[in-house]
């Protein structure tokens, strides 16, 4: 089977009933992406395919061959971190770090949700085609991402701030 | 407790009140990397993603692993076919007690200094079933989909005997422990009873807390291997040599013969101690004879790791006109087994918070067949306070004046029941900048009087309890290069709490150097022993270490220094680290840098190992931290829904060392509090005795929605007898929150809820 993940061609000989996540820890070493249920409930093994995100280990391996995945591992490095990285250390977005992963993975691919105009439960005006940043509307979309350590407030203040500068940023590239 | 017992203590207790103070932590009034805001230092590695885990360590060969549970309470194996399991594609071994190796019964934790033991059951050795969810087979293949799949084929049948798989028959048989972590199951001053029925003011209740998983999001995982007799565990431990020695035991072979190593743990808030798993993976890396990886699935996590158990309590109240209180009973029952010891001590808070004429406290516990369970972040105070601090106030609102009012009326002078000192108690103190900060004054005392649309607003305080502990024991060393490089090396741990940064923080201030000159080795028990992480003992107990090895680094310095140095002459005492070295208090131009008495003596490094001193401060004062939970919550009137809208937690907790990361540990205490209120609840069936909701989909940890902007705040005031004024703050967070919120919940739907936790049916 092929894969491609962080823009790597990836062969790999696993068993059919290997889920994505298992495939990444087991057999490729890309142990950042994090197991926490193994049953979709906890959002630690959040990664990108396609700019989506899934729950890894709710994805059968196979499924996946030739779309582009991508992990925490080619999101950024020790020495160039994203900067939701950065701003996770900055903001205190985690203790344990188990689950920051896949926070910061879930919450990349989140904010395209939101500038794509994808409504949530909470978004209460449907035909906005730009939805606002509120810490309510983040709070509800990254609710599938468990932290037990309960870093909840500093990750809703990294993500806050990193794409608060960025639309900020974005604004004054267009002005 | 025997007689004989009791004496002893009482007599060293009078020895202990004899003995002077140790002189205050000279470092407590100065600033420096202390107290300032440093990110964590194993950041960059944890976001991205490079922080290895247990179960992410390589080896060639591996074999991973999968455990089948039992399915009944109680009875015994009566037949075992393993034969289609054993044919399975890819299968190394499938071990159970037939062909286990043989091995001792683990030692209870509590049992000695270094015991670690969850219970005294011996591990998969007999025919023997034990609880709904005990390990009974464990397959070992080459990959996880092979043993997963080949554990489905395994075939069990069981004679099944009668369990006391209920709660409410178990009590019939109640009994008190023979110890409560050391303390008296019961207390009793004066006549609680009498004076109760004779007060002016009465609340009687009973409250009753659920069983509640930890649920740290990494799961349980451990990666074994053998190497010519020798064992090496990478481990996710909240007790690195506790669990070495106990499995050492185990298997009958030298401590030494055992290695845990747990750099990262994904969590653990008491359930990530010695469990069945690390046993397991090494009894069957043995008889494989090759390397193993065990991850337990989160259903095994609730099948095979204990729990906090089920609480039942009474709280009476007797109040004299004045506002001050003639009795004060707490007494209950928890759910235990007869194989392990741990009676979540949820009277503890009522041993310490408040004066009273006549106290009466008792614990007991129910036996039952079930997983042993075990502490639970706060074990005792989490449960303990919501049954106090909703009682409180409800004589409050039954005398009709306002809870903290109540609570400063109550305020002892001494401790209540041990009669010792405080050694550092501002309540008050916090209770009034709470207030401040919530906006108290601007509530509306009256039940169900504030609303927007259909949601009923109310407000809610309780108080905060957790004590201090240090524990004995713990040994640290410093190896100081020729560079001015010092390396700090203790086997603590670190799940989250911040250890590391804060020890790099203490360790560059002990030794006058920058932060970037200091590096932090733990979580390898080749390291000198720390203590567990337990009891919010860890950062006390590491920091005295530290400084007893600096002392005697100092004296070590100073000899090396010898006559031609500017220090010569002066005693370590006379000395303060600074700038990279040694320099005398009261003349600062004597002074000499590390890196020049280690040239001129030839040597490139000195290292040395010292312990901490007991911990007498304990015994001699009662040692505690405080806290002032305030909540605001909108409850659904036609729904039931109860929000959390707004939460303020101001904390007296001595000093804090990084505020960043203190804000996150109260913050995380105090959301594990909201999910003990609201949602939290690991379900018993009890006619069976199994676990029915053992999943995060279906046991609710707070996520993002539900938790609020959450401020804490603290007074910031040392203790004056502990290392660095500082207190232990990873468990007083949740303590206090289920009473906040239950208070609020009563003051903005009227209803008074006494059984946790408040989901919607109890309030419809």
């Amino acid at each position: 089977m092929r894969f491609i993940i962080n823009e790597h061609s990836i062969e790999a000989d696993v068993d059919v009933r290997t889920s994505l996540l298992d495939l990444l820890r087991d057999h490729l070493g890309l142990t950042g992406t994090k197991k926490g249920c193994n049953q979709g409930a906890c959002g630690a093994c959040t990664v990108l395919v396609d700019g989506e995100r899934i729950n890894s280990c709710l994805a059968l391996a196979v499924q996946y061959q030739d779309r582009e995945i991508l992990t925490i591992e080619g999101l950024g490095t020790i020495g160039d971190l994203h900067p939701l990285q950065a701003a996770f250390i900055e903001y205190d977005g985690f203790q344990c770090g188990y689950c920051t992963p896949g926070q910061i993975c879930s919450a990349v691919a989140m904010i395209g949700e939101i500038r794509r105009g994808l409504p949530s439960a909470l978004t209460e005006d449907l035909a906005l085609e730009q939805i606002g940043f509120s810490e309510d509307e983040i709070r509800e979309r990254m609710s599938g991402n468990l932290c037990r350590c309960g870093a909840y407030n500093g990750i809703i203040e990294a993500i806050r701030a990193t794409y608060a500068e960025e639309s900020a940023q974005e604004r004054e590239a267009a002005a | 407790m025997s007689i004989l017992d009791s004496a002893k203590q009482a007599m060293m207790g009078a020895i202990v009140r004899l003995t002077p103070d140790a002189p205050p932590d000279p470092l407590i009034g100065r600033h420096g990397a202390v107290g300032s805001q440093l990110s964590r230092i194993d950041g960059p590695l944890k976001v991205a993603g490079k922080a290895r885990f247990a179960a992410e360590v390589p080896y060639d060969d591996l074999l991973f692993a999968a455990v089948l549970f039992s399915r009944v309470a109680r009875g015994r194996i009566t037949s075992l076919d393993t034969s289609g399991a054993k044919a399975a594609p890819g299968v190394a071994l499938v071990m159970t007690y037939q062909n286990a190796p043989r091995m001792g019964a683990p030692k209870i934790m509590g049992e000695s200094p270094m015991a670690g033991g969850p219970s005294n059951l011996p591990v998969m050795q007999d025919d023997r079933i034990h609880w709904n969810g005990q390990p009974v087979a464990v397959v070992l293949a080459e990959t996880q989909e092979q043993a997963d799949y080949a554990k489905s084929l395994i075939r069990i049948a069981y004679e099944v005997e009668p369990a006391i798989t209920s709660f409410e028959a178990a009590k019939a048989h109640a009994h008190p422990p023979e110890s409560v972590l050391g303390e008296p199951p019961a207390l009793e001053t004066g006549d609680a009873e009498a004076a109760l029925a004779e007060a002016a003011f009465r609340v009687d209740n009973l409250y009753r807390t659920p069983r509640h998983n930890h649920n740290a999001i990494e799961l349980h995982a451990v990666t074994v291997v053998w190497d010519d007799g020798s064992l090496t565990i990478h481990d996710a431990s909240q007790m690195v040599h506790q669990t070495a020695w106990t499995i050492a035991d185990m298997f009958g072979i030298g401590e030494d013969k055992v290695r845990v190593i747990s750099p990262f743990v994904g969590g653990g808030f008491g359930g990530k101690c010695m469990w069945y798993h690390q046993v397991l993976a090494a009894a069957a890396s043995k008889l494989a004879e090759r390397p193993v990886r065990l991850v337990l699935s989160r259903e095994g996590v609730f099948r095979s790791v204990g729990g906090r158990t089920c609480t039942e309590q009474r709280v009476a109240l007797g109040a004299k006109a004045d506002g001050t209180l003639a009795a004060l009973i707490h007494t209950g029952v928890v759910a235990m087994t007869t194989h392990n010891s741990c009676p979540e001590q949820f009277s503890f808070p009522a041993r310490h918070l408040y004066a009273a004429d006549a106290i009466k406290l008792a614990q007991e516990v129910a036996d039952m067949d079930m997983l042993a369970n075990t502490f639970m972040r706060a074990p005792g105070e989490s449960v303990g306070t919501f049954a106090l601090e909703s009682a409180i106030d409800e004589l409050a609102i039954a005398m009709n004046i306002d809870p903290i009012e109540l609570r400063r009326r109550c305020e002892p002078e001494k401790d209540p029941t041990s009669g010792a000192e405080f050694s550092s108690r501002h309540i008050i103190e916090a209770y009034r900048r709470g207030g401040e900060r919530f906006g108290w004054h601007r509530r509306n005392p009256v039940p169900r009087s504030t609303r927007d649309g259909e949601w009923l607003i109310g407000h809610g305080v309780a108080t905060a309890t957790y004590p201090y502990y240090r524990m004995p024991g713990a040994g640290a060393r410093i190896t100081l290069s020729a560079d001015g490089h010092a390396l700090v090396q203790i086997a603590t741990h670190e799940m989250g709490m911040g250890t590391a940064t804060v020890q790099v923080q203490h360790a560059a201030d002990r030794l006058g150097l920058p932060i970037h000159q200091v590096s932090f080795e733990y979580g390898d028990t080749t390291l000198p022993m720390g203590t567990i992480a337990g009891g919010s003992n860890q950062t006390a107990s590491v920091v005295a270490a530290v400084r007893a090895a600096s002392d005697a680094l100092f004296d070590e310095l100073l000899r090396l220094a010898g006559n031609s140095s500017p220090l010569a002459g002066l005693k370590a005492d006379e000395l303060e680290a600074r700038d990279g070295g040694l320099v005398s208090m009261q003349d600062p131009t004597r002074a000499e840098n590390y890196a020049a008495i280690l040239k001129r003596a030839g040597r490139d490094e000195l290292a040395i190992e010292a312990s901490a001193p007991p911990p007498i401060e304990v015994q001699k004062y009662s040692m505690h931290s405080y806290g002032a939970q305030f909540c605001e919550v909108r409850v659904n009137e036609t729904t039931g829904e109860t929000r959390v809208s707004r939460f303020v937690g101001s904390f007296d907790t001595g000093r804090i060392l990084n505020p960043k990361t203190a804000a996150s540990q109260f913050r995380g205490g105090i959301i594990m509090g909201l999910g003990l209120a609201l949602t939290e609840e690991t379900m018993f069936d009890e006619r069976t005795g199994r676990i029915m909701n053992p999943s995060l989909a279906e046991y609710h940890v707070p996520v993002h929605l539900d938790v609020p902007h959450i401020e804490v705040i603290w007074n910031d005031i040392p203790d004056p007898h502990s290392p660095l004024g500082l207190h232990g703050i990873g468990e007083i967070g949740i303590t206090g929150v289920g009473a906040a919120v239950a208070n609020a919940i009563f003051n903005a739907t009227g209803k008074r809820i006494r059984e946790l936790p408040i989901t919607l049916d109890k309030l419809l």
